[in-house]
Parts: structure tokens; C-alpha cells; sequence
């Protein structure tokens, strides 16, 4: 069995005196998986990517990612919840942002880029600003951005959420194309049950006070998946039942 | 004639309609107080080496003061954005500099560094460099967070996140203050021409033309350099603008077409 790619122990994380945004989470993922994390609000789902990432460090318990600290790994991307765009750069220049930081030659930049932007379908935008993009375009930029690290883990924090409903089936469509020619490992979070049923080889609900993992389903969709999937009885009964499990965490819902 | 240009056309002619209506208007005794632009241009034409030796020697001034509080500004908000705790022992006497008035610092300049272009420059300096020292350290402070974190976690020195981030980010706030001392500069120019100038050795500013204006009840002839000095104030504004534009046009919301 190949070593995981994250590998979480006990680990809690809480600000100041509150009761604990994550509460002794325990979790392993395994290459190729793509794990969706639903939710309510304040369950911790971002908090999550936040310490795979290195950007917050846990208060207890100990993180693995791509078998070093979490911080120290160079194999690693984020797509944020906005497109996070450099407004006074093109798409070039925004594709490879991350790749001057680690001041790779130009040669090598171009080629990653180059890259990233056919996998988006921008090869066309190169020149644009973001305020001349779609937010379906932002975002593919932004997804661009990540893909030019050549990242072994992904970590995408609610990318579509702003997005309408067809934008957002397009680009998760994407999103599964680009994974089979990269093979990454994802970590998505959403809102979205279709969505995370759709995407996910796993979905992992949290509850909040404390956050934890209250579900930890399998979705065993074969790949490639294509639009026709969505209107599946089988896929149609997973939405509905990893909806219930949802609805019975939500606070309002917990007691009829 | 281009739709942009038209609008402020229209309005100037208004104006110049109203100033004739106006001038028709006073009774004889009074009609020195407005006199017509025919009166305004013959007078400037009569003076016209004086009058183009004084605007040379105050756009000097202004230009020095603006440029001075420019640079200073510049590397003041880097300082300043560099920490809170510098920003908390340095914020309330930047503020000091712009509260401290101008007709009390003169007396002072007077005597530290005697009449002249030298003093007229600090004066400039001081009425121009507190909007833009404001301005550039609020940009600098406000580059988006998620764009930080980005950067953070792209492991980028606390350089490329001053150059690639923050200064980009400060961009437009820079021009924005920019803009404001640009107005402000001339105006810093005469006002210390008049307060802290000198007109030994033929070096008089449009402060100092004006005041001998004043005193000779030349009235016209004033009036020529009230013109004057806003000629010099739309040219600063004029260039701090196209360079706003050329710098920001491409990517910056202010420019939406």
C-alpha cells in the first residue's frame, strides 16, 4: 500500500478560550482520492484545508502532508473561495504568479503555464485582465494558477460557490478531466451536495460544537464521469442520502 | 469636437458669459473690481517678462516642494506600513507636520533658513506631503487578505511581497494622493512665495507679483495671476492624471469604460 497523503492524528484546533473549531479529527487520505467536506457553517471544513496547508498550525495532534509538516511541502496548491486574482496582471502573469515567488527561469515558466492555460481552455484570454473575465473564467484562472505547481495535493475551499448552476457543472466536468490527466489528490469544500457527490471518490461530514467527522462515505462512481451521470437513479438516491445525513447535523434541523 | 472635451467647454463659456453679465452689471465707480478678460490679458501682456519670470520661479518651487514630498512620502509609508508599532510612534506626529500652521511655521523658516527658494520649498513640502503620506500607507496596508495568504503559501520573501504585492496593491491610493498634492503644490508655492519668499535679486514668485499687485491696486494685473496660478495647477493635475492613466487604465475599476 503506497504511504497516504495525508495523514491527520487527534488533531484539534481552537482560537482563543471557544470550544474547539475541530475537536480530535482523525483522517487518512490515500493518493487519487478526491475528498469533499461538507458541512454547516463553523463545523471547521475550512479550517481543515487551513491547517493542511500550513496557513494556521493545530493546537493539538499531529498532521502529515506528503510526508512532511504541513507547510514544508512544495507539492502542494490552493484554489481559495474568490478567484484571488492579481488585478494589475493579465492571465499570463496571473498563471504564473506562484512560479516567480519561486523565481523558476522563464523558459520553464512558460511552459507550465502554457500548460495550465490549455487545461483551463483560456489559451485564448492570455492578454485579458481579470476585470474583463467571466467569474466562470476568474476561477478558471485561479485554477490555472494552482495547476502550474504541478501539485501532488490540491486543496480547493468552495471555488464554485459563487458560480451559477451551469458554469458550475461545466467546470467540475473540468475539474475531472484535468484530474485524470494530473492525478492529484483533492480536498474540495462545499456546500454542495451534488456537487460533492458528482466530484468525490469520498465525502466527509462534519458537524460543528465541537467540529468533527460524522460521516465518512465511499462514492464509487466509475470514472470518466460525464454529464449523464447527474441524471442517474443511483446518483439521484446518493444526493438524497448524503442529504439526510446533512440535514440531520444541521443545527436547525437536529430537532423537529 | 469629442463628447469629452464639449462638456467643460460649455461650462467655460458659461462662466465667461456671467463674468461679462456681471461686469455689465456693477455700476461704473465699481467696475474695477471684475475687470473684463480683454483688461486681465492686456494687463498680463504689458507685464509679460515679469509676469513669465514669476510663474518659472514658483513652478520651481512647486515643482521641488511636490517632488521632495513625493520621494519623502514614498519611503515615510513604506516605514510606516512596515509595523504597527512604528505606525503607533509615528502616526500622530505625521499628523503634527499638517496641524502646525503654515503662518506660524513662517516666522520660524524665516529665521533657520532665511527668505528665499530653500524656505518656499519647505513650505510646499509641508502643505503637499501629508495627503500622500496618509494615502500610500493605507494602500500599502490594504492588499487583499486572500492574496497575503496566497503569497504566504507560495513561501514569498517579505520582499516579493512588498514588490509584487503590496506596492501594486498601493497603486491607485499612491495616485489618489498624488492627485490631491498636485492641487495642493502650487497653491503651497504661492502661499509661501508670500510668506516666506524674497524679491532680492529679481527672485520673485507669483505670491510676491501678486502682493505688489495688491498694494498698487493693479487689479487687472491680479487678477492675470489668479489665472496664472490655476494655469499651473491644472498642468500638475494634468500630469499626475495621464500618469494615473497610463499606470492604472489596463486593470484598475476607475478606468471602466
Amino acid at each position: 500500500m503506497p504511504s497516504p497523503v495525508v495523514q491527520l492524528t487527534s488533531v484539534t484546533k481552537r482560537f482563543g478560550d471557544a470550544p474547539p473549531v475541530l475537536d480530535g479529527i482523525d483522517l487518512t487520505a490515500q493518493p487519487g482520492e478526491f475528498i469533499s467536506l461538507i458541512g454547516p457553517s463553523g463545523c471547521g471544513k475550512s479550517t481543515l484545508l487551513r491547517l493542511l496547508s500550513g496557513l494556521t498550525p493545530p493546537t493539538a495532534g499531529t498532521l502529515d502532508v506528503l510526508g512532511a509538516p504541513p507547510g514544508e511541502t512544495d507539492r502542494l496548491a490552493y484554489v481559495f473561495q474568490d478567484p484571488t486574482l492579481l488585478p494589475w496582471l493579465d492571465v499570463t502573469g496571473n498563471v504564473e504568479a506562484l512560479l516567480r515567488l519561486r523565481n523558476l527561469p522563464a523558459a520553464e515558466r512558460a511552459a507550465r503555464r502554457e500548460q495550465a492555460l490549455r487545461l483551463v481552455r483560456l489559451t485564448d484570454h492570455a492578454r485579458h485582465y481579470p476585470r474583463q473575465l467571466s467569474g466562470g473564467q476568474k476561477m478558471r484562472v485561479s485554477l490555472a494558477r494552482a495547476l502550474t505547481l504541478r501539485p501532488d495535493l490540491l486543496l480547493l475551499d468552495e471555488p464554485f460557490g459563487a458560480l451559477d448552476e451551469m458554469t458550475r457543472d461545466h467546470l467540475n466536468e473540468e475539474l475531472l478531466a484535468i484530474r485524470a490527466e494530473q492525478n492529484w489528490t483533492a480536498f474540495f469544500v462545499t456546500h454542495s451536495v451534488a456537487e460533492a457527490v458528482f466530484l468525490s471518490t469520498r465525502i466527509l461530514i462534519l458537524a460543528p460544537h465541537p467540529g468533527r467527522i460524522v460521516a465518512d462515505i465511499a462514492i464509487d462512481f466509475p470514472h470518466p464521469r460525464t454529464d449523464e451521470l447527474r441524471r442517474t437513479d443511483a446518483y439521484l438516491r446518493l444526493v438524497a442520502e448524503v442529504s439526510r445525513q446533512l440535514r440531520a447535523v444541521e443545527p436547525s434541523h437536529a430537532t423537529p | 469636437m469629442s463628447r469629452r472635451l464639449l462638456p467643460p467647454l460649455l461650462t467655460g463659456v458659461l462662466i465667461l458669459l456671467a463674468w461679462l453679465a456681471l461686469h455689465t452689471a456693477l455700476p461704473p465707480s465699481q467696475k474695477f473690481l471684475l475687470p473684463t478678460p480683454g483688461r486681465i490679458l492686456a494687463a498680463a501682456s504689458e507685464r509679460a517678462p515679469e509676469l513669465a519670470a514669476a510663474t518659472g520661479w514658483t513652478a520651481a518651487a512647486a515643482l521641488g516642494g511636490f517632488a521632495l514630498a513625493a520621494t519623502v512620502a514614498v519611503g515615510f509609508s513604506l516605514l510606516l506600513a512596515s509595523s504597527r508599532l512604528v505606525r503607533a510612534a509615528l502616526y500622530p506626529y505625521v499628523m503634527v507636520l499638517q496641524m502646525v500652521p503654515i503662518i506660524i511655521i513662517a516666522p520660524i523658516l524665516i529665521l533657520w533658513v532665511g527668505p528665499g527658494l530653500p524656505s518656499v520649498i519647505i513650505v510646499t513640502f509641508l502643505i503637499s506631503f501629508f495627503p500622500m503620506v496618509v494615502n500610500n500607507t493605507q494602500g500599502l496596508l490594504s492588499a487583499d487578505q486572500n492574496l497575503v495568504d496566497l503569497f504566504r503559501m507560495g513561501k514569498a520573501t517579505p520582499w516579493q511581497q512588498l514588490w509584487l504585492l503590496r506596492v501594486p496593491a498601493a497603486l491607485p491610493y499612491f495616485f489618489a494622493g498624488l492627485r490631491i498634492a498636485a492641487v495642493l503644490a502650487p497653491i503651497g508655492a504661492l502661499t509661501g512665495d508670500y510668506l516666506v519668499g524674497t524679491t532680492s535679486g529679481g527672485d520673485a514668485g507669483l505670491g510676491i507679483t501678486a502682493m505688489i499687485c495688491s498694494t498698487r491696486s493693479e487689479i487687472p494685473a491680479l487678477y492675470a495671476t489668479a489665472l496664472i496660478a490655476c494655469a499651473l495647477g491644472w498642468l500638475f493635475v494634468g500630469t499626475v492624471s495621464a500618469a494615473s492613466w497610463a499606470a492604472l487604465h489596463r486593470w484598475h475599476d476607475s478606468y471602466n469604460h
